[in-house]
Protein backbone atom coordinates (compact mmCIF):
# COMPACT_ATOMS: atom_id res chain seq x y z
CA UNK A 1 0.00 0.00 0.00
CA UNK A 2 1.11 3.52 -0.85
CA UNK A 3 2.91 4.91 2.45
CA UNK A 4 0.43 8.14 1.92
CA UNK A 5 -2.44 6.16 1.71
CA UNK A 6 -1.37 4.13 4.75
CA UNK A 7 -0.47 7.32 6.79
CA UNK A 8 -4.34 8.25 6.80
CA UNK A 9 -5.74 5.22 7.09
CA UNK A 10 -3.83 3.94 10.32
CA UNK A 11 -4.71 7.31 11.76
CA UNK A 12 -8.01 7.13 11.17
CA UNK A 13 -8.13 3.95 12.88
CA UNK A 14 -6.16 5.58 15.63
CA UNK A 15 -8.70 8.42 15.34
CA UNK A 16 -11.63 5.82 15.69
CA UNK A 17 -10.17 3.67 18.73
CA UNK A 18 -9.38 6.56 20.93
CA UNK A 19 -12.45 7.56 23.52
CA UNK A 20 -11.47 10.49 25.32
CA UNK A 21 -8.33 12.40 25.49
CA UNK A 22 -5.36 12.57 23.72
CA UNK A 23 -3.89 10.08 26.85
CA UNK A 24 -6.44 7.26 25.64
CA UNK A 25 -4.64 7.40 21.89
CA UNK A 26 -1.96 6.40 23.68
CA UNK A 27 -2.49 2.61 23.63
CA UNK A 28 -3.63 2.64 20.34
CA UNK A 29 -0.88 4.43 19.30
CA UNK A 30 1.67 1.95 20.90
CA UNK A 31 0.15 -1.21 19.22
CA UNK A 32 -0.81 0.90 15.82
CA UNK A 33 2.22 2.92 14.91
CA UNK A 34 5.09 1.62 17.18
CA UNK A 35 3.96 -2.00 17.52
CA UNK A 36 2.60 -3.09 13.55
CA UNK A 37 3.77 -0.95 11.65
CA UNK A 38 7.22 0.16 12.95
CA UNK A 39 6.70 4.23 11.97
CA UNK A 40 8.14 4.98 16.10
CA UNK A 41 9.79 3.63 18.56
CA UNK A 42 8.37 3.94 22.37
CA UNK A 43 11.14 6.16 22.89
CA UNK A 44 10.38 8.78 20.44
CA UNK A 45 6.35 8.33 21.20
CA UNK A 46 6.89 9.29 25.08
CA UNK A 47 9.30 12.27 23.12
CA UNK A 48 6.33 13.44 20.92
CA UNK A 49 3.90 13.27 23.94
CA UNK A 50 6.64 15.56 26.00
CA UNK A 51 6.52 17.95 22.69
CA UNK A 52 2.83 17.73 21.98
CA UNK A 53 2.49 19.22 25.99
CA UNK A 54 3.87 22.25 25.67
CA UNK A 55 3.13 23.25 22.22
CA UNK A 56 0.32 25.08 20.38
CA UNK A 57 -2.86 22.51 19.78
CA UNK A 58 -4.44 19.20 20.88
CA UNK A 59 -1.85 16.42 21.65
CA UNK A 60 -3.55 14.02 19.57
CA UNK A 61 -3.29 15.72 16.43
CA UNK A 62 0.83 17.04 17.06
CA UNK A 63 1.34 13.26 17.76
CA UNK A 64 -0.06 12.44 14.30
CA UNK A 65 1.62 14.94 12.40
CA UNK A 66 5.22 14.02 13.95
CA UNK A 67 4.39 10.60 12.61
CA UNK A 68 3.19 11.60 9.53
CA UNK A 69 6.35 14.02 9.35
CA UNK A 70 9.17 11.35 10.07
CA UNK A 71 7.20 9.00 7.57
CA UNK A 72 6.59 11.25 4.70
CA UNK A 73 7.81 14.84 4.97
CA UNK A 74 4.77 17.46 5.42
CA UNK A 75 2.68 16.12 2.86
CA UNK A 76 2.88 13.01 5.48
CA UNK A 77 2.39 15.33 8.63
CA UNK A 78 -0.84 16.83 7.10
CA UNK A 79 -2.34 13.12 5.91
CA UNK A 80 -1.39 11.36 9.28
CA UNK A 81 -3.52 14.42 10.86
CA UNK A 82 -6.25 14.34 8.29
CA UNK A 83 -6.66 10.69 9.09
CA UNK A 84 -6.78 10.99 12.72
CA UNK A 85 -9.81 13.73 12.90
CA UNK A 86 -11.49 12.48 10.11
CA UNK A 87 -13.82 9.77 12.20
CA UNK A 88 -14.52 12.62 14.49
CA UNK A 89 -16.00 14.42 11.24
CA UNK A 90 -18.09 11.92 9.98
CA UNK A 91 -19.59 10.52 13.33
CA UNK A 92 -20.54 13.92 14.59
CA UNK A 93 -21.95 15.30 11.10
CA UNK A 94 -24.45 12.02 11.12
CA UNK A 95 -25.01 12.10 14.67
CA UNK A 96 -25.29 16.09 15.01
CA UNK A 97 -29.03 16.42 14.70
CA UNK A 98 -29.92 14.31 17.45
CA UNK A 99 -26.57 14.26 19.36
CA UNK A 100 -28.09 15.29 22.35
CA UNK A 101 -30.48 12.80 22.90
CA UNK A 102 -27.45 10.34 22.18
CA UNK A 103 -25.55 11.40 24.73
CA UNK A 104 -28.30 11.04 26.83
CA UNK A 105 -29.35 7.58 26.32
CA UNK A 106 -29.07 5.71 29.21
CA UNK A 107 -27.57 2.72 27.44
CA UNK A 108 -24.83 4.68 26.08
CA UNK A 109 -24.20 6.05 29.37
CA UNK A 110 -23.67 2.74 30.64
CA UNK A 111 -21.25 1.73 27.62
CA UNK A 112 -19.11 4.48 28.27
CA UNK A 113 -19.16 4.77 32.33
CA UNK A 114 -17.64 0.39 31.55
CA UNK A 115 -15.12 2.00 28.41
CA UNK A 116 -13.69 4.74 30.94
CA UNK A 117 -13.05 1.59 33.50
CA UNK A 118 -11.57 -0.11 30.21
CA UNK A 119 -9.39 3.38 29.09
CA UNK A 120 -7.73 3.90 32.51
CA UNK A 121 -6.30 0.16 32.77
CA UNK A 122 -4.96 0.74 29.34
CA UNK A 123 -3.08 3.98 29.95
CA UNK A 124 -1.98 2.11 33.12
CA UNK A 125 -0.51 -0.54 30.68
CA UNK A 126 0.84 2.35 27.93
CA UNK A 127 2.43 3.75 31.26
CA UNK A 128 4.47 0.55 32.00
CA UNK A 129 5.74 0.17 28.33
CA UNK A 130 6.78 4.04 28.81
CA UNK A 131 8.59 3.31 31.77
CA UNK A 132 11.52 1.36 30.36
CA UNK A 133 12.02 3.86 27.70
CA UNK A 134 11.62 7.26 30.04
CA UNK A 135 12.39 5.86 33.70
CA UNK A 136 16.30 4.71 33.51
CA UNK A 137 17.62 5.96 37.00
CA UNK A 138 17.32 7.68 40.24
CA UNK A 139 16.96 11.11 39.29
CA UNK A 140 14.55 9.99 35.97
CA UNK A 141 12.24 8.15 38.71
CA UNK A 142 12.24 11.37 40.83
CA UNK A 143 11.28 13.96 37.99
CA UNK A 144 8.44 10.98 37.40
CA UNK A 145 7.06 10.96 41.13
CA UNK A 146 7.42 14.60 41.35
CA UNK A 147 5.12 15.58 37.99
CA UNK A 148 2.71 12.79 38.60
CA UNK A 149 2.15 14.00 42.52
CA UNK A 150 2.24 17.64 41.09
CA UNK A 151 -0.09 17.37 38.49
CA UNK A 152 -2.66 15.39 40.76
CA UNK A 153 -2.45 17.86 42.98
CA UNK A 154 -1.46 21.68 41.47
CA UNK A 155 -3.49 23.35 39.34
CA UNK A 156 -1.09 24.47 36.60
CA UNK A 157 -0.63 24.16 33.10
CA UNK A 158 1.19 20.77 32.05
CA UNK A 159 3.74 23.27 30.21
CA UNK A 160 5.46 24.41 33.56
CA UNK A 161 6.44 20.76 34.41
CA UNK A 162 7.51 19.84 30.56
CA UNK A 163 9.82 22.89 30.70
CA UNK A 164 11.32 22.42 34.61
CA UNK A 165 11.97 18.93 33.53
CA UNK A 166 13.60 19.51 30.52
CA UNK A 167 16.18 22.28 32.52
CA UNK A 168 16.04 19.75 35.73
CA UNK A 169 17.56 17.05 32.47
CA UNK A 170 20.22 19.41 31.55
CA UNK A 171 20.89 20.79 34.68
CA UNK A 172 21.70 16.73 35.82
CA UNK A 173 23.62 15.93 33.01
CA UNK A 174 26.09 18.49 33.47
CA UNK A 175 26.35 18.40 37.08
CA UNK A 176 27.08 14.25 36.29
CA UNK A 177 29.60 15.50 33.70
CA UNK A 178 31.56 17.31 36.29
CA UNK A 179 31.72 14.47 38.59
CA UNK B 1 -18.00 35.19 5.71
CA UNK B 2 -19.19 32.31 8.25
CA UNK B 3 -16.56 30.28 7.44
CA UNK B 4 -13.53 32.80 7.37
CA UNK B 5 -14.88 33.10 11.06
CA UNK B 6 -15.20 30.05 11.96
CA UNK B 7 -11.76 29.15 10.53
CA UNK B 8 -10.09 32.15 12.33
CA UNK B 9 -12.26 31.23 15.88
CA UNK B 10 -10.91 27.89 15.57
CA UNK B 11 -7.73 28.60 14.65
CA UNK B 12 -6.80 30.70 17.60
CA UNK B 13 -8.29 27.58 20.16
CA UNK B 14 -5.71 26.10 17.90
CA UNK B 15 -3.01 28.15 18.73
CA UNK B 16 -3.41 28.65 22.54
CA UNK B 17 -5.22 26.38 23.97
CA UNK B 18 -1.96 24.29 24.84
CA UNK B 19 -2.06 20.22 26.14
CA UNK B 20 -5.47 17.98 26.26
CA UNK B 21 -8.78 18.34 24.98
CA UNK B 22 -10.33 20.45 27.80
CA UNK B 23 -7.63 22.93 27.73
CA UNK B 24 -9.51 24.19 24.91
CA UNK B 25 -12.75 24.59 26.59
CA UNK B 26 -12.06 28.02 28.78
CA UNK B 27 -11.51 29.17 24.57
CA UNK B 28 -15.00 27.56 23.48
CA UNK B 29 -16.86 29.02 26.71
CA UNK B 30 -15.17 32.55 25.61
CA UNK B 31 -16.17 32.12 21.84
CA UNK B 32 -20.01 31.32 23.08
CA UNK B 33 -19.90 35.06 24.81
CA UNK B 34 -18.94 37.19 21.62
CA UNK B 35 -19.63 34.62 18.59
CA UNK B 36 -23.03 34.09 20.04
CA UNK B 37 -22.89 31.01 17.95
CA UNK B 38 -23.96 28.48 20.63
CA UNK B 39 -24.75 28.87 24.04
CA UNK B 40 -22.84 27.78 27.39
CA UNK B 41 -25.85 24.77 28.10
CA UNK B 42 -24.74 23.71 24.75
CA UNK B 43 -21.73 24.00 25.33
CA UNK B 44 -22.40 21.22 28.36
CA UNK B 45 -23.93 19.05 26.02
CA UNK B 46 -21.33 19.21 23.65
CA UNK B 47 -18.29 17.59 26.40
CA UNK B 48 -21.03 15.09 27.29
CA UNK B 49 -21.39 14.13 22.96
CA UNK B 50 -17.62 14.46 22.71
CA UNK B 51 -16.98 12.25 25.60
CA UNK B 52 -19.16 9.80 24.15
CA UNK B 53 -17.94 9.82 20.67
CA UNK B 54 -14.81 8.40 19.30
CA UNK B 55 -12.24 10.74 18.59
CA UNK B 56 -10.15 13.67 20.14
CA UNK B 57 -12.44 15.76 22.60
CA UNK B 58 -11.45 19.00 20.60
CA UNK B 59 -11.63 17.70 17.47
CA UNK B 60 -15.12 16.69 18.42
CA UNK B 61 -15.59 20.13 19.71
CA UNK B 62 -14.73 21.75 16.57
CA UNK B 63 -16.86 19.72 14.46
CA UNK B 64 -19.83 20.05 16.24
CA UNK B 65 -19.89 24.22 17.00
CA UNK B 66 -18.62 23.95 13.16
CA UNK B 67 -21.43 22.18 11.73
CA UNK B 68 -24.01 23.91 14.38
CA UNK B 69 -23.06 27.03 12.54
CA UNK B 70 -22.07 26.15 9.15
CA UNK B 71 -22.99 22.52 8.02
CA UNK B 72 -20.61 20.34 6.93
CA UNK B 73 -18.41 22.67 5.07
CA UNK B 74 -18.51 24.30 8.51
CA UNK B 75 -17.29 21.45 10.46
CA UNK B 76 -14.58 20.70 8.04
CA UNK B 77 -13.64 24.27 8.55
CA UNK B 78 -14.07 24.90 12.03
CA UNK B 79 -11.76 21.48 12.19
CA UNK B 80 -8.98 22.51 9.82
CA UNK B 81 -8.81 25.95 11.59
CA UNK B 82 -8.11 24.17 15.20
CA UNK B 83 -5.82 21.62 13.31
CA UNK B 84 -3.64 24.03 11.65
CA UNK B 85 -1.63 25.78 14.19
CA UNK B 86 -0.56 22.09 15.12
CA UNK B 87 0.48 20.95 12.06
CA UNK B 88 2.85 24.56 11.47
CA UNK B 89 4.34 24.55 14.92
CA UNK B 90 4.80 20.35 14.54
CA UNK B 91 6.38 20.74 11.39
CA UNK B 92 9.14 23.97 12.29
CA UNK B 93 9.53 21.86 15.24
CA UNK B 94 10.22 18.48 13.65
CA UNK B 95 12.69 19.78 11.77
CA UNK B 96 14.16 21.80 14.51
CA UNK B 97 15.04 18.91 16.26
CA UNK B 98 16.44 17.24 13.00
CA UNK B 99 19.25 19.59 12.94
CA UNK B 100 19.61 19.17 16.63
CA UNK B 101 19.19 15.86 17.43
CA UNK B 102 23.24 15.45 18.31
CA UNK B 103 23.39 18.42 20.23
CA UNK B 104 24.10 17.33 24.05
CA UNK B 105 21.39 20.11 25.05
CA UNK B 106 18.58 18.64 23.54
CA UNK B 107 19.92 14.53 24.33
CA UNK B 108 19.65 15.91 28.02
CA UNK B 109 16.71 17.70 28.09
CA UNK B 110 14.82 15.05 26.83
CA UNK B 111 15.82 13.07 29.48
CA UNK B 112 14.04 15.25 31.80
CA UNK B 113 11.68 15.29 29.70
CA UNK B 114 10.46 11.85 29.02
CA UNK B 115 9.98 10.55 32.58
CA UNK B 116 7.78 13.98 32.96
CA UNK B 117 6.04 13.08 30.21
CA UNK B 118 5.20 9.23 31.76
CA UNK B 119 4.22 11.30 34.86
CA UNK B 120 2.01 13.21 33.29
CA UNK B 121 0.34 10.74 31.04
CA UNK B 122 0.66 8.41 34.85
CA UNK B 123 -1.42 11.34 36.72
CA UNK B 124 -4.47 11.81 33.56
CA UNK B 125 -4.98 8.09 34.30
CA UNK B 126 -5.37 8.04 37.59
CA UNK B 127 -7.50 11.20 36.75
CA UNK B 128 -9.59 8.72 34.99
CA UNK B 129 -9.32 5.78 37.48
CA UNK B 130 -11.21 8.59 39.87
CA UNK B 131 -14.37 9.43 37.63
CA UNK B 132 -14.53 5.83 36.46
CA UNK B 133 -15.08 4.64 40.16
CA UNK B 134 -16.60 7.61 41.55
CA UNK B 135 -18.22 9.30 38.93
CA UNK B 136 -17.39 12.98 37.62
CA UNK B 137 -18.23 16.06 39.97
CA UNK B 138 -18.20 14.61 43.52
CA UNK B 139 -15.70 16.25 45.97
CA UNK B 140 -14.59 12.15 46.97
CA UNK B 141 -13.69 11.83 50.88
CA UNK B 142 -12.39 8.88 52.74
CA UNK B 143 -16.34 9.30 54.73
CA UNK B 144 -18.14 9.30 51.54
CA UNK B 145 -15.69 7.20 49.21
CA UNK B 146 -17.94 4.03 50.26
CA UNK B 147 -20.64 5.13 49.31
CA UNK B 148 -19.81 6.90 46.05
CA UNK B 149 -17.47 3.50 44.88
CA UNK B 150 -19.10 1.72 41.99
CA UNK B 151 -18.31 -1.79 42.73
CA UNK B 152 -19.32 -2.88 39.21
CA UNK B 153 -16.30 -0.59 37.78
CA UNK B 154 -13.85 -1.86 40.75
CA UNK B 155 -14.53 -5.43 39.55
CA UNK B 156 -14.56 -4.39 35.86
CA UNK B 157 -11.17 -2.96 35.94
CA UNK B 158 -9.29 -6.11 37.78
CA UNK B 159 -11.04 -8.12 35.31
CA UNK B 160 -9.11 -5.60 32.91
CA UNK B 161 -5.59 -5.92 34.66
CA UNK B 162 -6.18 -9.69 34.59
CA UNK B 163 -7.20 -9.97 30.77
CA UNK B 164 -4.17 -7.25 29.65
CA UNK B 165 -1.24 -8.37 31.78
CA UNK B 166 -1.63 -11.93 32.99
CA UNK B 167 -3.11 -14.32 30.20
CA UNK B 168 -1.67 -15.99 28.10
CA UNK B 169 -2.31 -14.95 24.21
CA UNK B 170 -5.83 -12.99 25.53
CA UNK B 171 -2.85 -9.98 26.80
CA UNK B 172 -1.40 -9.64 23.03
CA UNK B 173 -5.06 -8.53 21.35
CA UNK B 174 -5.66 -5.81 20.02
CA UNK B 175 -6.59 -2.60 22.63
CA UNK B 176 -9.83 -2.01 21.10
CA UNK B 177 -10.84 -5.62 22.05
CA UNK B 178 -10.98 -4.61 25.97
CA UNK B 179 -12.24 -1.12 24.88
CA UNK B 180 -15.44 -3.23 23.23
CA UNK B 181 -15.81 -5.61 26.24
CA UNK B 182 -16.02 -3.49 28.76
CA UNK B 183 -18.95 -1.39 26.84
CA UNK B 184 -20.21 -4.57 26.17
CA UNK B 185 -20.02 -5.29 30.12
CA UNK B 186 -21.36 -1.80 30.88
CA UNK B 187 -24.29 -1.71 29.18
CA UNK B 188 -25.16 -5.34 30.61
CA UNK B 189 -24.26 -4.97 33.80
CA UNK B 190 -25.98 -0.80 33.96
CA UNK B 191 -22.87 0.79 35.17
CA UNK B 192 -24.23 4.31 34.92
CA UNK B 193 -26.56 3.55 37.62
Amino acid sequence: MPILLDLVLTFFRVGIMTFGGGYAMLPMLQREVVENKHWATEEELVDYFAIGQCTPGIIAVNTATFIGQKQKGTLGGILATVGVVLPSLLIISVLAGVITTFADLQIVKDAFAGVRACVCVLIFNAVCKLWKSAIIDKPTLAIFLLVTAGSLFIDVSPVVFVVLAAIAGILIKKWEARK
Amino acid sequence: MIYLRLFYEFFKTGLFAIGGGLATLPFLSKMSETTGWFTKSQLADMIAVSESTPGPMGVNMATYVGFVTGGIPGAVVATAGLVAPSIIVILIVAAFLKAFKDNPYVASGFYGLRPASTGLIAAAGIGVIGIALFGAGHTVTLANAAQLISWKAVILMAVMVVLTRFVPKVKDLHPIVFILIAAAAGMIFHFAG
